[in-house]
């Protein structure tokens, strides 16, 4: 431990109060719940999770397996990012993997080749097997307008389905996580911080993210207005043409459905600067899924999706 | 660095709330290019300007209604102030929500319509803002186009709502009231010419230069255990902390401290921020406490200045703000969640409810409903360390909880905090 005095200047900046508030969220979540899960994509919020839940038990180890919801599709880097974090942090790893129930026929290929919305089951199948009651996401209020709308505690129903008109109110800092057995409840310690509030805390904590987070060059495709890369996913097709570019990745999901962005910003300075700048939100300019309609992220949230 | 602002929002059926907060949004330039793209795609606005309203409300039944069912969240910024912004829906049925945006809110922007003034809602709303003892507010007088700019019918709406709040116990100073257009930006974010009459601050400089009222760090010391930090390591063998938010006060290296219910007392040995050894801590840090005394503690004690320590109690007066659609039944059994204690409770009598209109209190009315506000007799069955809500908030809320269904009954707080002055309706 290292002995270096120092008292919380009485003017707090914004980042120690968020980080306050999702630590405080995840010890009432290991003071009440008998089994809790983080969800681990080896994205950046999920890497947020893990990096706040080592802060919030120290120097006890982190008291959560992580979840990680694999459709095949990934990047090479994330999941070897993925597996470098659980070996860091000791952490026991859970995987559900889309590409297994689409081997033996309980799901199949969408004619589209996305298999984000195809997640929801191994989801809901690797929560109820492992009897999970509480479930933490890295899901903010700023990403969409559904997901405005989400509680810190979130209970889902026995089929993992939210129910907007059955939400609990949530007052002052006090958590109501009960529910029936069968009936879990999803947690998301970050539900307060923005896209930019992420990113300056990644900087300050000097936080490690996979190296698709920072610009390099790429072999992409455009589709939909998005680059997405060539891969066993589907892609290119006959008349998308393939050209390289410099590139990178404001989220990481599927990689059938997840684009990048053109940018040249190699460092976290480079990429603070293209988040302030930016005009897009990152699950606009980035995230085919929600584009299928208006209520994309509602319906896919009250089937039970993250 | 910049600090952090939380507001809720809270008007009637129609007075352009939603569009209010879409041009705060779309005027500090919060709104990003593909949501306003979404927004012109789905507009309906007759005269051609985007409907802002469609930037706030999420969920399809609210758009398809045309209205907003639940709280939203709303994050903007500006270069000296960020903002966590609570939009809390004007429904009578949804009054729970205006709760749920106020427990939490250092300043709330009620609106009116300028051509219907003060209504039982903007009471409605004012009383529960003064009820959870929100610091500031703000009148948001809105539509006043469509009064055509006029300075005698903005006085009277402003007049009539500053009675209300005096009789609510809020200060002159408190309450700041504002003549807006949502629809045309007058006053939001940029100064109208439309309003020569009006020398106050815009809505938007208000709120960056309003000061921020923090949690109470001059109250006294209160920290409930959320959970024991004891890692049995080859090198942490006798680690043991309590992890906790301090709720109220500060705390010190040296301080001696009780711990409630039970009453020992200890000293505080080290105070942890992750690996670094504070000096001290303070109301809204996530912190863990050593202690000099290994004494058994687990989550559920709180750990109070040994100064000021409350008397733990089983039978206690409080105010209710009855949230769910099933009324309370006095004598049916019940959790009450006191910061991270859950224990067995019972109201065993309603003792009067809350007219929001006159703000006079009707004796026994035998059951509280739905969006009802009254004080109960709640007996408890183990001690619980309470303070009154007005002296410390955040000792002295509590959740009422159906032990079946798990559902969150009513927002609770000890004692009788809403000290009003009935007015004439």
């Amino acid at each position: 431990m290292s002995v270096d005095i120092t008292p919380l200047s009485a003017a707090t900046d914004q980042l120690d109060v968020l980080e306050s508030e999702a630590i405080h969220v995840m010890r009432e979540v290991a003071g009440e719940f008998d089994r809790p899960v983080i969800l681990f994509s080896g994205g950046k919020d999920s890497m947020l999770l893990v990096h706040l839940a080592h802060k919030a038990f120290w120097p006890a180890p982190i008291p959560f397996p992580v979840l990680h919801v694999d459709t095949g599709h990934n990047f090479d880097e994330v999941i070897a990012f993925r597996d470098a974090v659980v070996e860091r942090y000791g952490l026991t790893l859970e995987v559900a993997s889309v590409q297994d129930y689409i081997d033996d026929g309980r799901l199949s290929e969408r004619a589209d080749g996305t298999r984000n919305p195809l997640q929801t089951t191994p989801l809901l199948d690797a929560i109820a097997d492992h009897r999970h009651d509480a479930v933490f996401g890295g899901g903010r209020r700023d990403e969409e307008r559904a997901r405005a709308k989400e509680r810190i505690f979130s209970l889902r129903t026995a089929f993992g389905a939210w129910e907007p008109s059955r939400q609990r109110p949530e007052l002052w800092n006090l958590y109501n996580g009960r529910h029936k057995p069968g009936e879990h409840v999803r947690v998301f310690p970050l539900s307060n911080w923005t896209e930019l509030d992420v990113w300056r805390y990644i900087q300050r904590e000097e936080i490690d993210l996979p190296t698709i987070y920072y610009a390099h060059t790429r072999d992409v495709f455009a589709r939909d207005g998005m680059w997405l890369t060539s891969g066993p996913w589907g892609g290119p097709r006959d008349g998308e043409e393939v050209i390289t570019k410099t590139v990178r990745y404001r989220t990481v999901g599927d990689g059938s459905c997840t684009g990048a962005v053109e940018s040249a910003a190699t460092t976290l300075d480079e990429v603070l600067a293209e988040v302030r700048e930016s005009r897009l939100t990152e699950r606009g300019a980035t995230r085919a899924d929600d584009r299928l309609s208006e209520a994309a992220m509602e319906d896919r949230k009250k089937e039970g999706y993250f | 660095m910049t600090d952090l602002l939380r507001l809720a929002t809270a008007g009637s059926v129609d007075d352009g709330k939603s569009t209010l907060v879409g041009r705060l949004l779309y005027d500090t330039k919060s709104v990003l290019a593909d949501q306003l793209e979404a927004v012109e795609r789905a507009s309906k606005s007759a005269d051609g300007e985007p409907d802002l309203s469609l930037l706030v409300d999420g969920l399809r039944s609210e758009r398809e209604q045309g209205i907003t069912i639940d709280v939203a969240y709303r994050y903007f910024a500006t270069p000296t102030r960020s903002f966590v912004l609570a939009d809390t829906p004007g429904h009578v049925q949804y009054t729970r929500n205006t709760v749920t945006g106020a427990s939490t809110a250092q300043l709330a922007v009620l609106l009116v319509d300028a051509r219907h003034g003060v209504v039982e809602q903007t009471r409605r709303h004012a009383a529960v803002m003064a009820l959870l003892r929100v610091p500031r507010l703000v009148l948001a007088v809105n539509k006043i186009d469509l009064v055509d700019y006029d300075e005698a019918t903005y006085l009277t709406i402003a007049k009539e709502f500053r009675d209300h709040t005096t009789a609510l116990g809020y200060s002159e100073d408190a309450v700041v009231t504002i003549p807006v257009s949502a629809k045309k930006g007058d006053n939001v974010v940029l100064e109208s010419e439309r309003t020569p009459w009006y020398d106050g601050p815009t809505l938007l400089d208000h709120l960056e230069s309003v000061p921020v009222d923090g949690p109470d760090d001059t109250a006294p010391f209160r920290f409930p255990v959320q959970t024991v930090i004891r890692p049995r390591s080859a090198e942490y063998p006798d680690y043991r902390g309590y992890a906790g938010l301090v709720a109220a006060g500060s705390v010190s290296v040296g301080d001696s401290v009780v711990v409630l219910p039970d009453g020992q007392r200890t000293t505080v040995e080290g105070i942890d921020r992750y690996t670094s050894s504070l000096s001290s801590a303070s109301a809204g840090d996530s912190v863990v406490l050593r202690l000099a005394d290994d004494l058994g503690i687990a989550r559920g004690a709180v750990l109070v200045a040994t100064s000021s320590a409350p008397e733990p109690v089983t039978e206690f007066t409080a105010t209710l703000a009855w949230l769910h659609e099933k009324p309370l039944t006095p004598g049916r059994r019940l959790l009450v969640k006191h910061g991270t204690h859950t224990v067995q409770a019972m109201i065993t009598a309603v003792e009067d409810r809350l007219d929001i209109q006159t703000l006079a209190l009707d004796a026994d009315p035998g059951t509280l409903e739905i969006n009802d506000i009254g004080h109960v007799a709640i007996t408890v069955a183990e001690p619980l360390p309470l303070d009154d809500y007005d002296t410390v908030a955040a000792t002295g809320s509590f959740l009422v909880i159906d032990p079946q269904a798990g559902d969150t009954l009513a927002a609770g707080l000890v004692g009788r905090p809403l000290v009003t002055t009935p007015v004439d309706a």
